[in-house]
């Protein structure tokens, strides 16, 4: 067999696809030799302990960072909310018991912050509570509403589904900014309303507690939504469309088909999505620090803005009181996650 | 033109234009214009200059007020420029000053005394705004006269001259912070999942377990131990403290481990034949394999290493460490916020992920729809 090669005699001079393919050919040369030096090292270590145990080796370096800063501060932690005073290392720390948890414990009422000995601990708490409450429900309703809308054949679907996913990557700190410069008192919402209402006071919806939560809130759902979106719609389209098919053979109203068709058969994606917001929400912080700061005064305060402050920036820094509340946190986390493993073998059996 | 069209006159599966349909289209359009739309406002709110940013009405571009120099008279002070109707003509006149916000003094530029060093108030043209009968504020938006011009030094001066807020150093430090975590995420979460997806040895699933049950325990719960683990380690105030302590993702080793259970033993066995070492097989068989889910890893490592932003803010204090999450953060520190230098470095912070998404979208969302994960 005869082939007839086209020679393409090389430019003289500089190209970018040449330099491109130079740096190609360099960098695969500079892997090829780390991976063969690395050979040299790990070749040796499979002589002595046979191909089996070369598992544990490639689990060591994950496992050394893992264990290093991952189990071992879980370890810790617990230790640590049983301690007190000023010191940072553990030995040089008063052990405590559960002093720290009996004064985050010591309320009248604990319904109202100020009969709280830590009455900052239950602001927060409080705070979260109604944060998770309404973020997650209104979040998780809206990302339904729209995985729904997306789910039918639309022109350009995908062109859509990156819309409602592209705040979902930027940074909390990014998002904390772009709604810090539109609710602020010169902001767009302020000059939105100045088209409609000339002579209008300023709007400064940050100001008023109420008002700052609902936009955190708010501007929450929109950074998040999208993430959600896309698992609901991952699920809305496993659905076999046979069951809609019969459906309307048999005459099912939409309203119907949603009902027994579609909610049912998304459930188990509804759970997972529950809980990951819930655990999700549970842990704000890095948008509302911006956006807010935690105020007006403590009004948009949350857990992880709670432990970060008390461990970290309190003079002195309250670190078994932090520790103790990030315990706190870590075992309502934990709960959420096991009830979602508990409903979730429920609705396999059933 | 047919596939609008048919767009627009689509039915819901049935033969008439449902009502349905009208929603979906209003709700989708609401849908851009509420995720992109403060996006990109703030995009072209970051080329206005300081004192336009918060002008009434709002308006999208930026403009700039032109302004003239009059050589010989008040050569430092450019006047502004405004087009004013006087005796039925039109004239762009140049602004002196303005007296109790409505008698305006002007110089006409094109009709100048030839000796301009002597240029005094009798030379002034004065316009008074309430003989006119016109409100200061409508002459103000109607009468001056303006050019849509980007301010690029708010990117130029937090980025090149700043001495207090030094944004090459921050973009500096997020981007090395993003790339060697990256990198050492990538290669020891796919060393650990090739251990747990293709060896068999004691302790294998106990381990495993441990890994996916660490899922639960965010970093936030465990921040004043692992701050104490990288103090007594001396990585405190450092990019390594940053870098190293999140490197073990439990959510890597997963994704990875999934993927990697579906490489066909027969490939590792008859390698094993062959008499290639296990690292060998690791970077020549299981690596390029791997390469769909390692891509996926690498996106969203990127995402949430560039992202960080609670983690970073406890270990560095050190202003010339900060990342660029951090750089903007301290920034809102004062007084009064210069906005427009923090709408130009958000811009900056948010361009590569914007970029890599517009890129690589359809990874990004067919992964998460996939393994439901992100952090």
């Amino acid at each position: 067999m005869s082939h007839t090669e086209t020679v393409r005699t090389p430019r003289a001079g500089f190209s970018i696809k040449r330099s491109l393919d130079f740096l190609g050919e360099m960098f695969a040369l500079v892997w090829g030799l780390i991976m063969n030096g690395l050979d040299l090292i790990f070749g040796p270590i499979q002589r002595l302990i046979g191909v089996r145990r070369m598992g544990y080796v490639f689990l060591v370096p994950n496992m050394a960072i893992f264990g290093i800063f991952i189990l071992f501060p879980m370890v810790l932690n617990f230790y640590y909310s049983g301690t007190s005073g000023v010191k940072l290392f553990p030995a040089d720390r008063e052990w405590v018991g559960t002093d720290n948890y009996q004064a985050v414990f010591d309320c009248t009422n604990y319904l109202d912050p100020n009969s709280c000995a830590e009455d900052l601990f239950w602001r927060a708490a409080q705070n979260t509570a109604v944060f998770v409450i309404f973020q997650v429900g209104g979040m998780v309703l809206l990302a339904l509403l729209t995985a729904l809308i997306l789910n039918q054949e639309i022109v350009g679907r995908a062109f859509f589904r990156s819309v409602f996913f592209y705040p979902v990557l930027l940074s909390p700190v990014v998002v904390g900014f772009i709604w810090k410069f539109i609710l602020q008192r010169n902001g767009l919402i302020d000059g939105v309303v100045g088209v409609f209402d000339p002579g209008h006071a300023p709007l400064v919806p940050l100001n008023d507690p109420n008002a700052a939560r609902s936009w955190v809130i708010l501007v929450s759902i929109w950074a998040q939504m999208g993430f959600y979106t896309l698992i609901l719609l991952a699920g809305l389209q496993s659905i076999p469309g046979v069951l809609y098919e019969a459906g309307q053979i048999d005459g099912t109203s939409r309203w119907q088909a949603f009902r027994y068709i579609t909610l049912p058969l998304l459930m188990p994606t509804m759970f997972v999505v529950l809980v990951l917001a819930l655990i999700r929400a549970v842990q704000v912080f890095d948008q509302v620090f911006v956006l807010t700061g935690g105020g007006p005064g403590t009004a948009t305060k949350y857990m992880v803005q709670y432990i970060y402050e008390t461990g970290f920036r309190n003079n002195p820094p309250r670190r078994g009181l932090a520790a103790s509340a990030s315990v706190l946190m870590g075992i309502v986390l934990m709960l959420f996650t096991l009830v979602q493993l508990w409903l979730g073998r429920k609705s396999e059996a059933a | 033109m047919t596939a609008i069209r048919n767009f627009i006159i689509r039915k819901h599966g049935r033969n008439r234009v449902d009502v349905v349909d009208f929603m979906t289209y209003l709700y989708l359009v609401a849908g851009v214009l509420v995720m992109f739309g403060p996006v990109l406002w703030v995009i072209m709110s970051s080329f206005k200059t300081r004192d336009q940013l918060f002008e009434r009405p709002p308006r999208i571009l930026p403009y700039k007020h032109q302004t003239v120099v009059i050589e010989g008279f008040n050569e430092d002070q450019p006047l502004e420029l405004y087009d004013v109707e006087i005796d039925g003509e039109t004239k762009r006149l140049a602004k002196v000053n303005v007296i109790a916000s409505v008698l305006y003094q002007f110089l006409d530029p094109e009709n100048l005394p030839d000796d301009t060093a002597s240029i005094s108030r009798d030379d002034y043209i004065e316009y008074n705004l309430r003989d006119q009968g016109i409100d200061p504020r409508d002459f103000e938006s109607d009468a001056r006269v303006e050019k849509v011009t980007f301010a690029t030094d708010n990117y130029r001066i937090p980025l090149q001259e700043s001495k207090t807020f030094r944004f090459d150093v921050y973009l500096k430090n997020s981007v090395i912070v993003t790339l060697v975590a990256t990198i050492i995420t990538l290669v020891i979460n796919s060393m650990a999942a090739f251990a747990l997806s293709k060896y068999k040895f004691a302790g294998r699933d106990t381990i495993f377990v441990i890994i996916i049950g660490t899922l639960m325990i965010p970093i936030s719960v465990i921040l004043v131990p692992v701050f104490l683990v990288i103090t007594q380690l001396d990585m405190n105030n450092t990019l390594w403290g940053v870098i190293i302590p999140g490197a073990a993702t439990p959510t890597g080793v997963f994704l990875l481990r999934q993927y990697m259970l579906t490489i066909p033993d027969e490939l590792i066995e008859s390698a094993r034949i062959d008499g290639a070492s296990e690292w060998r097989i690791y970077w020549q068989i299981i690596l390029p394999l791997a390469r769909p889910a390692l891509a996926v890893l690498a996106i969203f490592s990127v995402m949430w290493r560039w992202n960080d932003f609670l983690w970073p803010l406890i270990v560095l204090q050190r202003n010339e460490l900060f990342t660029l999450q951090l750089g903007l953060n301290a920034f809102q520190g004062e007084l009064q916020i210069q906005w427009d230098y923090v709408l130009a470095m958000t811009v900056v912070t948010l361009l590569p992920i914007t970029i890599v998404f517009a890129f690589l979208q359809r990874f990004i969302t067919s992964g998460i729809a996939t393994t439901g994960m992100k952090g």
